[in-house]
């Protein structure tokens, strides 16, 4: 069954946090909630869990208001950025807590544990405690212990920022298998773009408390609500006015757009391309030369060069544009500007 | 489109209910009964008479009473703090064995009755005692020795389990930095150790400024502060409005002194378990460890001089004066033997413990929460306080205040057996919040959030994760007020009481007639109620709670 | 009568604890009812009664008694005082002469008087006490004592007199409890007083100049500063009892090593009474009865030190060698005192204090 949220306001001592959102996470889905700090994407996990009062609105699992569950009631597992393992208890113990609370017979509770373990990679970690674990092990018990009850839904609480880069990368494909295997339907908060990619299959952009773009993953990615969300989502830079114009005359003369949002891999160094510019900075990574070009028109700009024809600082070079790499931006209302002009 | 919240109304009926029970206690036992007392004051006939209070306020006497009052607790409250600081850096920050000991060694002044610290006082600084030459009998020093004799212990835990929670790196950046030893201490620690200080001062202050028997025994009667300003109003002459007008004002003192005390404490980083982050002595910690050797040495000498005296009969050495402890002592000085007192105070104790355990845990448990409003926030700021008062109001109040109010139905206790438990409940109330309630506030409310999103409704989530996290405090908690109980004097004294007396009231009793006998009995006794709180202290001590004893 | 604070207070206490309790405070008519077996005596921390005697009169009248500790006898007085539409027990002991008016005058008590009394009860009665509201039941001299054997050894004649106490030669060798806090130091107040009459505050600062130490209670002068206390002080002159030279008869010897100076006593008689409104008065007459009877009286020296109202009783061993009782103490009105107790105090106080 999904989750749907509407018309729901949270706010605390007048301030509010969140602001008059509406959400769905259909089933089955893993849906990530994509924000800045101070969005308000922890307080609306937290009112989905039953952890914050709503000021007005509804949450609803299929045909359920939730109003007047209690969180633990509500099958919905929590799982925070660091876990919070119970200390005093092992793995094992961590992980059996909900089926304890269930009653279930120790030898299932046993087995179901083993499951877990393996499931999350841990087989063999049941007798030690959290303590003597590193951050990503911890992380792995604490899902296994969110998973253990097959909760109704499982809320993930920045599930990976207090991991280290390489770390994370590794535990974003595992928990991506992990969730489709188990079949979980998820809601995930993030202000990492690259954590909601790997993880999650749709996507909402918050902001100041509101929603303001949602859907698939692909689907968000491919069409940016505005300059804010694109660059949020990871675009390198966004083009406007003039400048937009002129690549507009470039790659799209028949298009009206004003203005497009372009990955850092949009222009590419390339002898036969449209542009021209002067390369201000360079830095060589094994997989692609990262440059920095003044752009004839467009100003400075991100752009790649293969590695195998490196671009010298000072030298004139030639663009290519990659329409795949780029997002054209619908018409902004003007009062949308002044609504973030108050952030 | 708002609607009522069902979840949040029933939630926010739920903790109303709960706190509802130690206010009303605290209400029946200590507000209406202090009320009570300052309401004959207020209306000596009947009629509103203010005009009466604001006069006393006026005299010369009185001026000097609180000119007393405020110089002795402030020049005791500086040198405990001068005292205590450098003993908290070596109990709390050093590694050493024999440690623990020390630690509980400093405790025990704090739980002894005053009625034994006054003699044990008395019989070291009399002239003709060891410490005779000095010259301090009867003179203002002595009084503000014993003060501080009895608080430093506060300074030494307070700053200590904050001490030991402040991150040793930041000390060792500022080295790496370039700043000397000194200089680390100045810059660094001190500034971080500050609220710690100031909380320790504001509770010291406060049990200075409202010592009663300390400064009646060791004051002769020439110096005289607030609190036995109003026992002697009160029961030598029955001058209700003098007393209610410095009840008054004594509350209003306090009031503004547990405002700082929060304030001060609001800064508080969490709390470090206790003991985890000592390092061993070094040569440069010398003149620390001889300083808190001398502190130790100075609060120990009036408990080994009662210790020798209880062991010397007739110029002799013998444990005459202990096997004196079964019976009644010398002429029947007693009702009952020494013996069957202790098993009364003991019962006494664990009555009042258990009773202070259960309503402060409650509270500890409500202040512990982190409410998001404001008000919220401010109102348990407030009910906090409320609990703190017992610590500075006039037991002389409370003990006459029980007397008029208590005495119809439902409350109809005035000569009840429950009600000296009741009145050392309330005693120890504050020093079972202050001890739970900094644990409870260190757990990451995140445990108990995430608990109940594994399906723990709130009574497992207190056993998931409260309980675990909770229950050394709680036994230290229990062993704390026990201790405390057991020594309690002040209140249990104005109250009526049975013909089963308590082992300080047995004491008193002692030393109140003639004979060297019963005079080395009530050492005896003395020495006997010390070992029993000191050994309570050193289970306490063993349970390694840093907030024991610290505000 | 009730204000509105105290509404207030009342209310809110009722509201929380009596409706867990739901007692309901109807108050029954004291007269109908039966008076209960078990009678409640309130009585200062000093009393002491061997518990054979209290056997016997539960044994002679099948009631018994319960008691009930009250602090000193001020302490006593006073919360009789603040309690009496409310008593807290049937009767009082320990009531002096210092402090009787203030309960007479209060309305604490009710009149009683035993039918039958000892023919030496009448000489201590409470001047003023016409309508009889207090009986008494003991008497003890509070006056200076000395540690003979420590004048003995400094070949030095001990004092005899109030006047002596200024001598320079005894300068810092006295040592008494304050009036504020203690009532023996109360009663050597009124002892000066008494004597001294207007010119009392003259002789004080006389004994100040002349060192008077001034402690807290009885047992911080006697048992701390005295030479022949329990603590072996410094100070050979203290203000006691004259009962208390017999408790200083060495192990082994048979003489005491102190002596009480007859010239400076004061008198305190301790009084026994009904409190009015008790709900037990007629068994608490029968107790008051029982102290005046032969037995109690007989028990008191050993129990209280004090002596019996009864001059015939035999005194035990030692008592009339040793602690003589004055032969012309000190008098001072109980209606004087009551006047002006609070003015004598706080000019005490004034003079004393710093």
């Amino acid at each position: 069954m999904s989750l749907t949220v509407r018309d729901l306001t949270v706010a605390f001592d007048g301030t509010v946090a969140v602001d008059r959102v509406d959400l769905e996470v259909p089933a089955g889905s893993v849906t990530a909630v994509l924000g800045p700090s101070g969005s308000g994407k922890s307080t609306l996990l937290r009112a989905v869990a039953g952890l914050e009062s709503p000021a007005s609105g509804t949450i609803r699992y299929g045909d359920e208001d939730l109003a007047r569950v209690p969180t633990h009631r509500r099958g919905f597992a929590l799982m925070f950025q660091d876990g919070q393992l119970f200390p005093h208890q092992s793995v094992a113990r961590n992980i059996g807590y909900p089926l304890r609370l269930r009653r279930l017979p120790s030898a299932r509770i046993a087995d179901r544990i083993a499951e877990l373990l393996d499931l999350v990679g841990l087989a063999g970690f049941g007798d030690r405690t959290p303590a003597t674990l590193s951050g990503g092990e911890r992380q792995r018990v604490a899902l296994a212990r969110s998973l253990a009850v097959e909760p109704r839904m499982l809320l993930l609480d920045e599930p990976l920022s207090a991991l280290d880069r390489g770390l994370r990368e590794r535990l974003a494909t595992d928990l991506h298998d992990i969730l489709r295997r188990a079949g979980t339907t998820t809601l995930l908060v993030t202000h990492d773009h690259e954590e909601a990619f790997a993880i999650a299959d749709r996507m909402a952009v918050m902001r100041a408390g509101r929603i303001v773009q949602s859907g698939d993953l692909a689907e968000v990615w491919a069409h940016p609500t505005d300059a804010w969300a694109a660059r949020f989502l990871g675009y390198a830079g966004v083009l406007s006015g003039e400048q937009a114009a002129v690549l507009r005359a470039v790659i799209d003369p028949s298009g009206s757009w004003t203005e497009v949002a372009l990955r850092r891999s949009a222009l590419v160094v390339d002898p036969d391309g449209p542009l021209s510019g002067v390369v201000l900075a360079a830095r060589v990574s094994p997989e692609q030369t990262r440059l920095e070009v003044d752009v004839d028109g467009l100003g400075t700009i991100a752009a790649v060069a293969d590695p195998a024809r490196p671009a010298a600082v000072g030298e004139r070079v030639r663009l290519a544009v990659r329409t795949d790499r780029l997002a054209t931006l619908p018409e902004t209302q003007p009062s949308e500007f002044r609504h973030l002009s108050l952030e | 489109m708002a609607r009522p919240d069902h979840a949040l109304t029933a939630r926010r009926l739920g903790t109303a209910a709960l706190a509802a029970v130690p206010l009303a206690v605290l209400g029946a036992f200590f507000l209406y009964p202090v009320g009570g007392m300052i309401q004959r004051g207020f209306w000596p006939d009947g009629a509103f008479d203010p005009g009466g209070v604001l006069d006393v306020l006026t005299r010369d006497r009185v001026h000097r009473v609180l000119w007393f009052t405020v110089w002795t607790a402030g020049l005791s409250t500086i040198l405990a703090v001068v005292l205590g600081v450098p003993t908290a850096f070596v109990l709390h920050r050093l590694r050493f064995p024999g440690q623990r000991l020390l630690r509980t060694l400093i405790v025990v002044p704090f739980v002894l009755p005053t009625v034994v610290v006054g003699v044990a006082f008395r019989q070291l600084i009399a002239t003709s005692g060891p410490l005779g030459g000095l010259g301090l009998d009867g003179t203002p020093a002595a009084i503000v020795a014993a003060l501080v004799f009895f608080n430093v212990s506060v300074v030494v835990r307070t700053v200590g389990a904050f001490w030991e929670g402040i991150d040793r790196r930041t000390e060792e950046a500022a080295a790496t930095l370039g700043a000397s030893p000194a200089r680390v201490f100045l810059t660094v620690t001190l500034p971080a150790l500050a609220p710690a200080v100031a909380s320790a001062a504001s509770v010291v202050f406060l049990f200075c400024s409202t010592s009663f028997g300390i400064v009646l025994t060791l004051g002769g009667l020439r110096y005289a502060n607030v609190e036995t300003e109003i026992y002697l109003l009160t029961t030598q002459e029955l001058d209700l409005t003098s007393a209610a007008a410095l009840s008054v004002l004594q509350i209003v003192v306090v009031t503004g002194l547990l405002v700082a005390l929060h304030r001060a404490r609001r800064t508080a980083p969490p709390l470090a378990r206790a003991g985890e982050s000592g390092r061993s002595p070094r040569l440069r910690d010398l003149p620390l460890v001889g300083w808190t050797v001398v502190v130790v040495a100075l609060l120990m000498t009036p408990l080994l001089s009662l210790l020798v005296s209880s062991l010397r009969t007739d110029g002799g050495w013998s444990l005459a004066n202990y096997r004196a402890l079964q019976g009644t002592g010398a002429d029947n000085a007693l009702l009952d033997t020494a013996t069957h007192a202790l098993q009364r105070s003991f019962e006494v104790a664990v009555q009042a413990a258990g009773l202070a355990l259960v309503l402060g845990t409650i509270v500890a448990f409500l202040v512990s929460r982190r409410p998001r409003s404001a008000g919220v926030r401010r109102l348990s700021a407030t009910f906090d306080g409320v609990f703190m008062l017992p610590l500075g109001v006039s037991a002389v109040t409370l003990g006459f205040g029980f007397l008029i109010t208590l005495n119809r139905p439902p409350l109809d206790l005035r000569t009840s057996s429950l009600l000296v438990p009741i009145a050392q409940a309330m005693v120890a109330l504050p020093l079972v919040v202050r001890t739970v309630a900094p644990v409870l506030s260190s757990i990451d409310p995140r445990q108990r959030e995430a608990a109940a999103s594994l399906g723990a409704g709130p009574a497992r989530v207190l056993l998931a994760v409260d309980l675990p996290h909770a229950w050394r405090a709680l036994a230290a908690a229990a062993g704390f007020a026990f201790a405390v109980s057991l020594g309690e004097f002040g209140a249990t004294s104005f109250l009526a009481r049975d013909d089963t007396p308590t082992m300080p009231v047995v004491i008193y009793q002692l030393i109140s007639h003639p004979g060297s006998a019963n005079f080395g009995m009530a050492t005896a006794a003395a020495v006997v109620l010390a070992a029993a709180t000191g050994a309570v202290m050193l289970v306490v001590e063993r349970l390694r709670v840093g907030s024991v004893g610290a505000f | 009568m009730r204000t509105p604070i105290k509404k207030f207070i009342a209310a809110s206490a009722a509201v929380t604890i009596a409706a867990a309790l739901a007692g309901c405070g109807s108050d029954e008519p004291k007269a109908d009812r039966p008076e209960s077996k078990t009678i409640t005596l309130a009585t200062h921390d000093s009393w002491n009664m061997d518990k054979k005697v209290l056997a016997d009169f539960t044994e002679q009248t099948g009631i018994t008694v319960k008691l009930q500790a009250h602090g000193d006898a001020g302490a006593l007085t006073n919360k009789l005082v603040l309690t009496k539409d409310d008593p807290l027990a049937d009767g009082v002991f320990g009531i002096d002469n210092t402090f009787a008016t203030r309960a007479i005058d209060e309305g604490v008590l009710a009149k009683y008087t035993p039918m039958v009394l000892p023919g030496s009860v009448k000489s201590f009665a409470l001047t003023g006490d016409d309508a009889g509201y207090l009986t008494p039941i003991d008497y003890g001299d509070v006056c200076i004592n000395v540690d003979d054997t420590w004048f003995a050894a400094k070949k030095l004649a001990p004092p005899k007199t109030f006047d002596d106490l200024a001598d320079p030669r005894y300068k810092n060798l006295l040592v008494v409890p304050g009036a504020t806090s203690s009532s023996p130091g109360l009663a050597f107040l009124l002892a000066t007083i008494g004597t001294y009459g207007d010119d009392w505050k003259d002789y004080w600062s006389d004994l100040l100049d002349n060192g008077v130490k001034i402690d807290a209670g009885w047992s911080d002068a006697y048992e701390v500063d005295f030479t022949a206390g329990g603590g072996k002080g410094d100070r050979p002159i203290v203000l006691s009892y004259s009962s208390s030279p017999p408790f200083t008869v060495p192990e082994g010897g048979d003489e005491p090593t102190t002596s009480a100076l007859l010239d400076t006593c004061f008198r305190q008689v301790e009084y026994a009474g009904v409190l009015a409104g008790a709900k037990n008065p007629k068994n608490m007459q029968k107790f008051i009865d029982f102290m005046t009877t032969r037995e109690f009286q007989a028990a008191l020296p050993d129990n209280m030190y004090v002596y019996p109202v009864d001059t015939t009783t035999p005194l035990p061993e030692g008592w009339d060698t040793w602690a003589p009782t004055a032969p012309k103490p000190v008098v001072v009105p109980a209606s004087e005192i009551t006047e002006k107790r609070a003015d004598w105090l706080r000019e005490w106080r004034d003079l004393t204090t710093r």
